[in-house]
C-alpha cells in the first residue's frame, strides 16, 4: 500500500515537472529570440485594384437583411422572379453589434462562405473597406467601379455617402438618412401657448420654464446609446473628427462641446431633461405622455411616438433643426441610417448590384420605406407619400429636406462605433448623478483610447 | 442505518484491496477512455497548443517572442478587466465555499431527512438552467420597472435598472447570478460527501460532548475538505470563464455595461472585432496560466490527490 502509493504521487510529479521546464525553457527561449517582427500589421498598407472572382451569370445571390429591411428584399424576389436569392434575417449591426463583422472575419480564415450583399451600418463599412488580414480581399466591393453608374451614385443627398467613401471609392450605397430634428407635442405646445423654439438659447429658456409650470414634463433625454449624436453632433462638437484618414481629432473642451455640455447640465438639474433613455425599459410606460419635445432622429415619428410612446396622431410635429443665436450656419446630427454592400467575393455582381441599387435608389421600395430615403429622388417620393406623413400635426416635409442637407460633417465614420464610449463612460456617470461638463475628460480619454487600439492617431486640436 | 453503515464500512478495505490489480483487461479499459481522448485532444489539447502558437507569432506567422503578451497587458482595457474578475472571484469563491458548507452542514445534521431532500431539490432547480436564462431572469429580477421584488429595489434607492447596473455594481450582480445557478448543484455534492462519513465517528464527536456546530467546524468539515478544494477549483476555473452574464447584461442595458468588462469578453473583441486573433490568443494563455497556477497552489496545498490515509 505505502510503496503503491509513493510510487503513484511520484509518477504525478515527473510530468508536471517536465512541464515546468520545458515552460521555462520555452519562455527563456522566447525571450532570447530575435523577437523583432510586428505584433500587428500596419492598417494603412497599400491595397492592390480590386479584382473580381470568375463571374456565373444567374447564379444564386445571398442576401443578408435586417428584419426591418427584409420586407424590400422580399419584394425585390416578387418582382424578379428569374433572380435566384436566398435571403437571411440577422441583426443588422442594431446597437452596436458586430456579428458581420465576426462572421467576415472567420470566413476571410476559411476562404469561403461570404455574404453577396449584405445591409449593415456605416461603422461596417469602415472595416468592410480595408482587409481584414494580410492577403484577404477587402469586403465590400468598390461600387464605383464599373458596378453602379456615377449619376446614379451623385443622386444620394448631400454628404449622405461620405461613410460610405474610404480611399477615394464608395464601398456601399446609403439606404436611409436619419437627420436630426427637433420634434414637439403640437397641441401640448398649443394648450399652454409656448412657441417652438428655433434657437439653443430658446430651447433651453422654454425647458425651464416647462420645468417650473408643468413639473415632470419632458424637452429630450440624454440617456439613450445615441442621444450624444442628437446633441453634440447638431452642436458640431469635434468629438470624432478625421482630419486625415488616420488621425483622429477629438477634442471636448472645444467650445462648442463644452456649451452643449452646459446646456444640458441646466436643463438636467431642471429635471426638463432625462438620465433615463427614452428607449430604455420603463420609460414609455412611465414617462411617454410627458414628453412635449424630443431633439433626434426622424425616424423618432415613427418609431418613438408613434409605436413606443403610443402618441395619438395629430399630435405629433416636426420642427426644422437649432442654430445657436448670432449663428448662420445650421447644423444637425444624425443617428443611425444603414447602408447596403455588395460583396467583392461575389460570383454574380451584376445581380448584387441591381438589387443594391433597386434597394436604395427605386420609388418603388423607397417610397413606402419605413425611414427616411438618402437617394434624394426616393425622398421626394416617399414624402409624398400619405403614409409617410398622416401621424403627425404638421407637414413634416420642410424639415426633414432642410435637415437631410444639414448634417454635419465633421463628425467622422470611424473603425470603432462612436456609441461605446458613451454608453459606457458618460451615461453610467450621469445615472450616478455627475454632470457632462465634468463627464467629458473621462469621455475624451475613452475615444482617445479606443482610436488609439484601432491604430488612429489622436491628437486633440 | 447503522446496519449499512457497517456495511459500507466493512466492504471498503475489500475495495481498497483491489486497486493493485492494475494489470489486466489493458485493451478495454483503453476502449473505454479512447472516445473521450480523442474528443480531448481534439477540441481541448490542440486548440491550446494552437493559442500558444498564436499568441508567440503574428498574424503572418512571424515567431513574435512575448511582443503579443506586452501588447495585451499595455491595452488600456487589460488591467481593469482582470480588475473586474478578480474582485467577483474573490466576492463569488468566499460565498460559495461559506453558504455552501454551511447549508450542507445544516441540511445534514439539522434537519430531517424528508425535509432535506425537499430543500436541497429547491436549491437545485436554478441550476437547471442554462447561463443565458439565467441572465434573463435576473434581468427581470433588478429592473425595478417589472421586478416582483421592486420594492425592496427602491428602498435600496435603485429607481431606474440603470441605476441597478452602475460599474460598482455589477461584481455584485454577477456574483448573484453565478451563486443562483451555481450553488445548489454543489450543496448536493457537499451534502454527498457529508454522507460519507460514518455515523461512528459522529457518534464518538457526540459521546464527547461535541455540539452540532462543534462537530461541523471539528469533524465534519476537515472530512470533506477534498470536497471543497475540488468546488473551489471549479468555481474558479468558471469564474475566470466569466462571459455569457456580462455579454448580456451588456445588451440588456443599451451598452451601459463595457464590452471588455471580462478578460474574455477582451479575448472575443480582439478576435472578432480587431480581426487580431494573435492578442486573443495571447490574453487565453494567460487566463489559463492563472487558473493553472490556482488550481496548482490549491491542490499541492490541500494534497487534493492524495488517497484518504486511515
Amino acid at each position: 500500500m505505502e510503496s503503491s502509493r509513493s510510487r503513484r504521487t511520484g509518477r504525478r510529479h515527473s510530468p508536471l515537472r517536465a512541464a515546468a521546464i520545458a515552460l521555462s525553457l520555452a519562455t527563456a527561449a522566447a525571450l532570447a529570440g530575435c523577437a523583432s517582427a510586428d505584433t500587428t500589421t500596419p492598417s494603412s498598407s497599400k491595397q492592390s485594384a480590386f479584382k473580381p472572382v470568375a463571374q456565373k451569370a444567374s447564379s444564386q445571390i445571398t442576401v443578408w437583411a435586417d428584419s426591418t429591411r427584409l420586407p424590400s428584399v422580399q419584394a425585390y424576389q416578387k418582382a424578379h422572379p428569374d433572380v435566384k436569392m436566398k435571403v437571411v434575417t440577422y441583426d443588422g449591426g442594431a446597437d452596436g453589434s458586430t456579428y458581420l463583422q465576426s462572421k467576415v472575419q472567420l470566413f476571410d480564415r476559411t476562404g469561403s462562405g461570404w455574404p453577396d450583399v449584405v445591409f449593415g451600418t456605416p461603422t461596417d463599412v469602415t472595416w468592410a473597406s480595408e482587409a481584414t488580414k494580410p492577403g484577404a480581399q477587402p469586403f465590400a466591393a468598390p461600387l464605383d467601379e464599373k458596378l453602379v453608374p456615377q449619376s446614379t451614385l451623385d443622386g444620394f443627398a448631400k454628404g449622405s455617402l461620405t461613410p460610405c467613401q474610404f480611399n477615394g471609392h464608395t464601398y456601399c450605397m446609403r439606404n436611409d438618412i436619419a437627420q436630426v430634428v427637433l420634434w414637439y407635442n403640437k397641441s401640448l405646445m398649443d394648450k399652454w401657448g409656448y412657441q417652438v423654439p428655433t434657437t439653443w438659447e430658446d430651447y433651453e429658456a422654454l425647458g425651464t420654464k416647462v420645468a417650473k409650470e408643468h413639473p415632470g414634463y419632458l424637452v429630450g433625454s440624454v440617456g439613450d446609446t445615441n442621444s450624444h449624436e442628437s446633441y453634440f453632433w447638431s452642436g458640431q462638437c469635434p468629438a470624432f473628427n478625421l482630419t486625415k484618414p488616420d488621425t483622429l481629432r477629438t477634442d471636448l473642451q472645444d467650445p462648442k462641446c463644452t456649451r452643449m455640455a452646459k446646456l444640458l447640465d441646466n436643463l438636467i438639474s431642471a429635471k426638463a431633461i432625462a438620465t433615463q433613455g427614452f428607449f430604455s425599459q420603463g420609460f414609455a410606460k412611465n414617462s411617454g405622455s410627458k414628453v412635449l419635445m424630443a431633439y433626434g432622429p426622424s425616424w423618432y415619428g415613427q418609431y418613438l411616438f408613434k409605436a413606443g410612446f403610443k402618441t395619438p396622431a395629430k399630435q405629433i410635429a416636426a420642427a426644422a433643426p437649432l442654430t445657436w443665436k448670432g449663428e448662420s450656419t445650421a447644423a444637425t446630427g444624425n443617428v443611425g441610417g444603414g447602408v447596403w454592400m455588395v460583396s467583392s467575393h461575389s460570383a454574380n455582381l451584376k445581380a448584387s448590384s441591381d438589387l443594391v441599387t433597386w434597394l436604395t435608389t427605386s420609388d418603388a421600395n423607397q417610397a413606402t420605406a419605413p425611414t427616411y430615403p438618402a437617394y434624394a429622388q426616393a425622398a421626394k417620393a416617399w414624402l409624398a407619400n400619405p403614409a409617410n406623413k398622416d401621424y403627425f400635426a404638421n407637414d413634416v416635409s420642410g424639415p426633414f429636406e432642410q435637415a437631410a442637407n444639414e448634417v454635419w460633417t465633421g463628425w467622422s465614420n470611424t473603425r470603432f462605433s462612436d456609441s461605446t464610449a458613451w454608453s459606457s463612460v458618460v451615461l453610467p456617470a450621469l445615472t450616478a448623478g455627475k454632470s457632462l461638463t465634468e463627464t467629458l475628460p473621462a469621455w475624451q480619454q475613452e475615444i482617445a483610447n479606443e482610436a488609439k487600439s484601432q491604430g488612429y492617431k489622436v491628437v486633440d486640436q | 442505518m447503522t446496519l449499512l453503515e457497517t456495511e459500507r464500512v466493512a466492504v471498503s478495505p475489500v475495495r481498497r484491496g483491489t486497486t493493485p490489480r492494475r494489470t489486466g483487461g489493458g485493451r478495454a479499459g483503453y476502449f473505454f477512455v479512447a472516445g473521450y481522448a480523442l474528443l480531448l485532444l481534439a477540441f481541448g489539447v490542440f486548440p491550446t497548443g494552437y493559442a500558444f502558437y498564436l499568441s508567440l507569432t503574428n498574424d503572418r506567422g512571424q515567431f513574435t517572442g512575448l511582443n503579443q503578451f506586452t501588447k495585451v497587458i499595455q491595452d488600456y482595457r487589460f488591467a481593469p478587466a482582470f480588475t473586474h474578475m478578480l474582485i467577483y472571484l474573490v466576492m463569488w469563491l468566499v460565498t460559495l465555499v461559506v453558504l455552501v458548507v454551511l447549508t450542507a452542514v445544516v441540511l445534514r445534521s439539522r434537519v430531517r431527512p424528508g425535509t432535506s431532500a425537499l430543500f436541497r431539490f429547491l436549491y437545485y432547480i436554478p441550476g437547471a438552467l442554462a447561463g443565458v436564462a439565467s441572465v434573463l431572469v435576473w434581468l427581470f429580477m433588478l429592473d425595478p420597472d417589472v421586478s416582483p421584488v421592486s420594492w425592496l429595489l427602491t428602498a435600496l434607492g435603485f429607481k431606474t435598472f440603470a441605476a441597478v447596473l452602475a460599474p460598482g455594481n455589477l461584481p455584485l450582480i454577477l456574483m448573484l447570478i453565478a451563486f443562483w445557478t451555481g450553488a445548489g448543484g454543489w450543496m448536493v455534492v457537499m451534502y454527498g460527501a457529508l454522507n460519507n462519513i460514518p455515523d461512528e465517528v459522529l457518534e464518538a464527536a457526540r459521546m464527547d460532548g461535541a455540539g452540532p456546530w462543534r462537530t461541523a467546524w471539528h469533524i465534519q468539515i476537515p472530512m470533506i475538505r477534498q470536497w471543497i478544494v475540488y468546488m473551489a477549483i471549479m468555481a474558479f476555473a468558471t469564474g475566470t470563464q466569466l462571459f455569457v452574464e456580462p455579454q448580456l447584461l451588456q445588451t440588456a442595458s443599451l451598452g451601459r455595461v463595457s464590452p471588455t468588462w471580462s478578460p474574455n469578453q477582451l479575448a472575443y473583441v480582439y478576435a472578432f472585432q480587431q480581426g487580431d486573433f494573435n492578442g486573443a490568443a495571447a490574453i487565453s494563455v494567460v487566463l489559463l496560466a492563472v487558473g493553472l497556477l490556482a488550481a496548482g497552489l490549491l491542490v499541492a496545498r490541500s494534497n487534493l490527490f492524495k488517497l484518504d490515509e486511515k
